[in-house]
């Protein structure tokens, strides 16, 4: 039934970011990509995609952090030409995904004025789709309390504070708490936001988010590892959605070390697979990383690989928002994938050019 | 969803006290279908099935053209090359519309005034019935037809749009939709072929 209806408001939408999304950088393109000698050659190649003379006023020299700033800038363009286009409850959905980004933001103050790092560079360094009104109001905050009170309570985040306000001073410990409990909150509400919406928009979703939740709950198992995280803490902090919940959680809240994590995720395929690739490299690991930290960035490129395939099949059906969702982080993959092109070029580091994950 | 519950709700509690009303007040009698259907002009059914057959149809084809219209406008905007090659989808569509048309001059061909004394002839019951049903036949088809062929046009845009190769298949599939249409025509042509044009009562039709 969703095919009567979903046109009316969202079709012309639906229709742009599918054109936005036979933009993105194809396997011959990135292959191009990577045999360039310099970030001169590298310009020319991205001109001629879809990406066309976005980099064209720019001096000579060119920065990696300039390709980056500039590439995340045409991803916020193209959001909010679809953002001005919504109507609800689409409107609400593209909302929801900045949600993300403004957490993030919130914490990269936060974590700035600790350091005492100068405001003006913060507020630069911060996501554009995260950017509300009062943001530089943070940098005055000493504690949780003042922080929701002066700043917060307007902004959509607000609900979500809800469980973090019991931490009371702001150290680095507490700021991760509250980054990670602000991000169960906004998952779970995301979650329950999507399973309103008409039928295929929910099931899409949840398989994305679901994914995304277990991804944060591995890692934050596995980074509280060696921090003075009590074990009742980190199980508060792992979402209650996801395919791990609920057994997988109690059995990850109760491990100690990497394998009580894999055994944890035993009883899930794919998850599974993960820890196989990370682990079955293990031997061939270049020289100066240790094997666990060589283990756990090749667990990091699974998941990332593994989301990239989930945000690809959300473009098989047709008449649903997930692809609204998908699109942004198949982009912002694309983003991370160009950066580090640009930096192996940048530095000669030709070996490890290949190491990004590639999207078609 | 609200609404439609309460309206079916309601209209269910308005019928069931009609009936009961007409049972408890001793009037149970004057519900009668057969009466109903012999009193009513043959002239009413005809009309209400020309309307019928062209309304839905006209209602499918433009369901139709808007679903795949959003997507072709949509998938235009970065591929303007889909533009062309999908006006065929709205012309499938729009050939829905067309087959209410053709049905409509062909059932409104049989009409013609005949006086009230002379009109309640078996003959003249059977054209006002073959019309309305065949044109309620007609119209159904046409409005699942143009609401099918434009969904399907709409996948057939945004396919098109990230793979031209694409584009003949997903053709294959509008066409057989399309073809339901054709079905309907065939069937309401059938329907109403043998009935009579409205005649004026004659010596050898029995009155009744």
């Amino acid at each position: 039934m969703e095919a009567l209806f979903f046109n009316v408001d969202s079709g012309f939408l639906e229709g742009i970011v599918r054109g936005y999304r036979a933009g993105l950088l194809t396997t011959s393109q990135y292959h191009n990509l990577t045999q360039c000698d310099t970030l001169e050659d590298f310009r020319m190649q991205l001109s001629q995609t879809d990406y066309g003379n976005f980099l064209a006023n720019e001096p000579s020299p060119i920065s990696t952090s300039t390709i980056h700033a500039k590439a995340t800038q045409l991803l916020v363009d193209q959001f909010n030409y679809l953002r001005s286009n919504a109507v609800e409850p689409l409107s609400t959905f593209l909302e929801y995904m900045t949600y993300a980004y403004m957490i993030d933001n919130v914490i990269l103050l936060i974590t700035g004025t600790l350091h005492e790092r100068d405001t003006h560079e913060l507020l630069e360094r911060c996501h554009p789709l995260g950017v509300f009104d009062t943001m530089p109001a943070l940098c005055v905050a000493t504690n949780v309390e003042e922080l929701y009170h002066s700043v917060l309570v307007e902004t959509p985040l607000a609900p979500y504070f809800r469980d973090a306000l019991s931490a009371s001073d702001l150290d680095d410990l507490n700021i991760e708490l509250i980054r990670n409990t602000l991000y169960k909150a906004y998952l779970e509400d995301f979650h329950k936001f999507c399973s309103t919406l008409p039928y295929p928009t929910g099931e899409v979703m949840h398989q994305i988010l679901a994914f995304e939740a277990d991804r944060r709950t591995l890692n934050i198992t596995i980074n509280s590892f060696h921090s003075s995280l009590s074990k009742d803490q980190r199980a508060r902090l792992f979402p209650s959605i996801g395919r791990l919940f609920p057994e997988g959680n109690n059995a990850l809240a109760r491990s100690d070390d990497l394998e009580g994590v894999k055994n944890a995720c035993e009883y899930i395929a794919q998850y599974r697979a993960f820890f196989d690739t990370a682990a079955g490299q293990t031997n061939g690991s270049g020289p100066g990383l240790d094997d666990t930290d060589a283990a756990l960035t090749r667990l990091e490129n699974a998941f990332f690989a593994h989301e990239v395939h989930l945000n690809k099949l959300s473009f098989l059906q047709q008449f649903q928002y997930g692809v609204f969702y998908s699109f942004v982080k198949l982009k912002e993959q694309e983003i991370r994938s160009l950066t580090w092109i640009a930096e192996c070029i940048a530095q000669e580091a030709k070996d490890r050019v290949g190491d990004f994950v590639p999207i078609w | 969803m609200g609404v439609a519950t309460y309206t079916s709700g309601l209209s269910a509690f308005i019928i069931v006290l009609i009936a009961l009303y007409l049972l408890f007040s001793g009037s149970a009698e004057s519900f009668n279908v057969g009466r109903f259907l012999e009193e009513s002009s043959p002239y009413m059914w005809a009309m209400v099935g020309v309307g019928l057959c062209i309304g839905l149809s006209v209602l499918g084809a433009g369901w139709g053209i808007f679903v795949t219209g959003s997507s072709i406008l949509g998938g235009g905007v970065r591929t303007p090359r889909i533009r062309t090659k999908n006006l065929i989808s709205i012309i499938f569509c729009e050939v829905v519309a067309i087959y209410g048309v053709i049905m409509a001059i062909i059932f409104s061909s049989k009409f013609a005034f005949v006086p009230e004394t002379e009109l309640y002839t078996p003959s003249n019951y059977y054209t006002g019935f073959a019309i309305f049903w065949g044109g309620l036949t007609v119209g159904f088809c046409n409005l699942l037809c143009g609401i099918s062929v434009g969904v399907t046009g709409s996948t057939a845009a945004l396919a098109d749009a990230a793979d031209p190769t694409l584009f003949v298949k997903i053709l294959i599939i509008e066409v057989f939709g399309s073809i339901m249409g054709l079905f309907g025509l065939i069937v309401g042509l059938l329907m109403s072929g043998k009935a009579e044009p409205f005649s004026a009562l004659q010596s050898a039709a029995v009155r009744i």
